[in-house]
């Protein structure tokens, strides 16, 4: 059977929700070993270790690997490699640094984005902004992943006993050094992982119209709030709203698009949601190819009934 | 300090890519082909750190076929100093690209390699961590802020739930995300001029990497269709909806 390493995305105390859905894709490939490498990552070691499907756990516990910089992560891992045939990461900003590092020190290419195992080294991935599905088989003797959260289901977080093992971290590259952070607050959840989400694009005018219109929806349905480019490009949002193929990869139960035209780098990021309701006034918007339920009219006046009504 | 500004030649993004109907792959013939945009903003940064009196020479470089010359013209008339093709017919992988990359920064020694986040055709986001652990140099990746302090970059980075902040021993390597700026248009006369400034052909073999495939393609196919969805006439009738999918 084979060994898989799979990197946990933490804050220290709890495991991030794309994990989840990591170790769900590397229990297709073999046996899961789950890593957190942190600094005080106690707690999430002990919440690894709960995941259901996790076998063992490896911790690294330095201050070197504190806020995951990929210089010191990297050479960690690839020296952890010797033991493991996969390494699976989550596709999400942390696992896209890390990942493709590791696999350039084991000089292998990695598969990114995987939508599915097929078979041991068989796996399917979206190209051109997710408007082809390849099927790729890789010949490396071992295996770099990413896996798209969206596509695998969530391991379960609690019914696991795995062991807790303490591993040494490689010592400081000193090649980089954490500066700061500035982490956008909200009570909402989390856009990847919210059930609805609530979408604005250009047509919303401005930050305030946006405020105005989108957020008492998205507050009615406890939804998580997204953007098109458009919207984060004119100021409305913050970036880290931006769905699409430079931005987030969602696949809610429901998603909204608001005043959002449907352009394909738009549609990368969310056509794999479960429904898609479109509010437009251009009947001919591409959004609506794509939506399973339109309302062709004017956002201002259906969207606040909308809300009104629920 | 030389920038080394890698480049490459995809299909337009406004194109909608078809699928080839015996799924080999996606049909590029007679497509329109450009600059991948993350590479366009990755010139565009190196010209404005070239402004700054930051980056004195910029060399761009593509890896691709013959007509991958059209992209390495078109960074320098933005305003690149020399180009260098490494010409290759079939496609190379990220990590070969990537060794190329790290054989030609061997040779030039550039102070930064800037680079995109990811190519639009294959979304791998993988050439400049790759690049970054060849090198054995520190990593700037989706640059939102980019700025040379000293010996050292300071890089401030798109992530999951907002900025951050790192700072990189140079020399270093910097991929861009999409709002590090905005790319300037080429002027025809910068494009006239852009005709006499060098360009170098170069093969894989000149860096002594083997670009044959680590992945095999087994097959290309279009993404599921989403069943046509209705329009409903008024919001009360998507009210009923939404209650009986129960998130209302």
């Amino acid at each position: 059977m084979a060994k898989v390493l799979v990197l946990v995305e933490h804050d220290n105390a709890s495991v991030k929700d794309a994990t989840l859905a990591a170790i769900t894709a590397a229990s297709q490939l073999g046996e899961v070993t789950a890593l957190v490498a942190g600094a005080g990552c106690d707690g999430a070691a002990s919440a690894a270790a709960q995941i259901a499907g996790v076998a063992k756990v490896l911790k690294a516990d330095d201050a070197a690997l504190e806020n995951a910089l990929a210089e010191n992560v990297a050479p960690l891992v690839a020296g952890l490699m010797a033991d493991y045939d996969a390494f699976v990461a989550p596709a999400t900003t942390t696992g896209k640094n890390v990942a493709p590092r590791v696999a350039a020190l084991l000089d292998v290419m990695q598969v990114s984005d995987i939508l599915s195992v097929e078979g041991p080294k068989t796996f399917t991935r979206p190209i051109y902004a997710g408007n082809a599905i390849a099927t790729v088989e890789s010949s490396d003797a071992k295996l770099v992943i990413t896996v798209r959260g969206t596509a695998f289901a969530k391991a379960e977080a609690t019914g696991g006993s795995a062991s807790v093992e303490a591993v040494a971290a490689t010592a400081d590259s000193g090649l980089s050094t954490f500066v700061s952070a500035e982490i956008a607050k909200s009570e909402r959840p989390e856009l990847t992982s919210a059930k609805v989400i609530v979408s604005g694009g250009r047509a919303l005018k401005d930050a305030a119209t946006f405020e105005q219109v989108i957020t008492p929806l998205a507050d009615k349905l406890n939804a998580a709030i997204g953007a098109s480019r458009a919207a984060v490009d004119a100021g409305y949002v913050p970036n880290d709203y931006q769905v699409g193929q430079t931005g987030k990869i969602v696949a809610p139960e429901v998603y909204i698009a608001v005043g959002i035209s449907g352009a394909i780098q738009h549609l990368a990021g969310m056509k794999d949601s479960k429904t898609i309701i479109a509010i437009n006034k251009d009947e001919d918007a591409p959004i609506f190819q794509v939506a399973d339920l339109g309302l062709v009219g004017d956002l201002f006046t259906l969207v606040p009934e909308l809300t009104a009504k629920l | 300090m030389k920038a080394l500004v890698c480049v490459k030649r995809v299909i337009d993004y406004n194109v909608k890519p078809r699928v080839k109907s015996d799924g080999t792959g996606v049909d590029l013939a007679n497509v329109k082909m450009s600059m991948n945009p993350f590479d366009e903003i990755a010139v565009e940064e190196a010209i404005r750190l070239k402004e700054k009196g930051v980056v004195t020479e910029i060399v761009a470089v593509s890896v691709g076929p013959q007509k991958a010359q059209e992209t390495l013209r078109t960074a320098l008339a933005m305003g690149a100093d020399r180009a260098i093709l490494v010409m290759s017919d079939d496609e190379v992988e990220p990590l070969a690209v990537a060794k190329i990359i790290a054989g030609i920064a061997g040779e030039e020694a550039p102070g930064l390699i800037v680079t995109g986040k990811q190519a639009i055709d294959d979304d791998s986001n993988q050439v400049g961590q790759m690049v970054a652990a060849l090198l054995g140099r520190p990593q700037g990746t989706f640059a939102n802020e980019v700025s040379v302090e000293g010996d050292a970059v300071v890089v401030k980075r798109e992530i999951d739930g907002g900025l951050q902040t790192v700072r990189l021993a140079l020399p270093a390597v910097v991929t861009t995300d999409l709002r590090l700026n905005e790319p300037r248009y080429a002027s025809l006369p910068n494009i006239m001029k852009a005709k006499s400034k060098p360009l170098a052909n170069k093969t894989p073999a000149d860096y002594g990497v083997d670009v044959a495939p680590r992945l095999k393609t087994l097959k290309v196919t279009e993404p599921p269709v989403r069943s046509a969805g209705i329009k409903v006439p008024d919001v009360d009738t998507l009210v009923a909806k939404l209650k009986e999918m129960g998130v209302a």
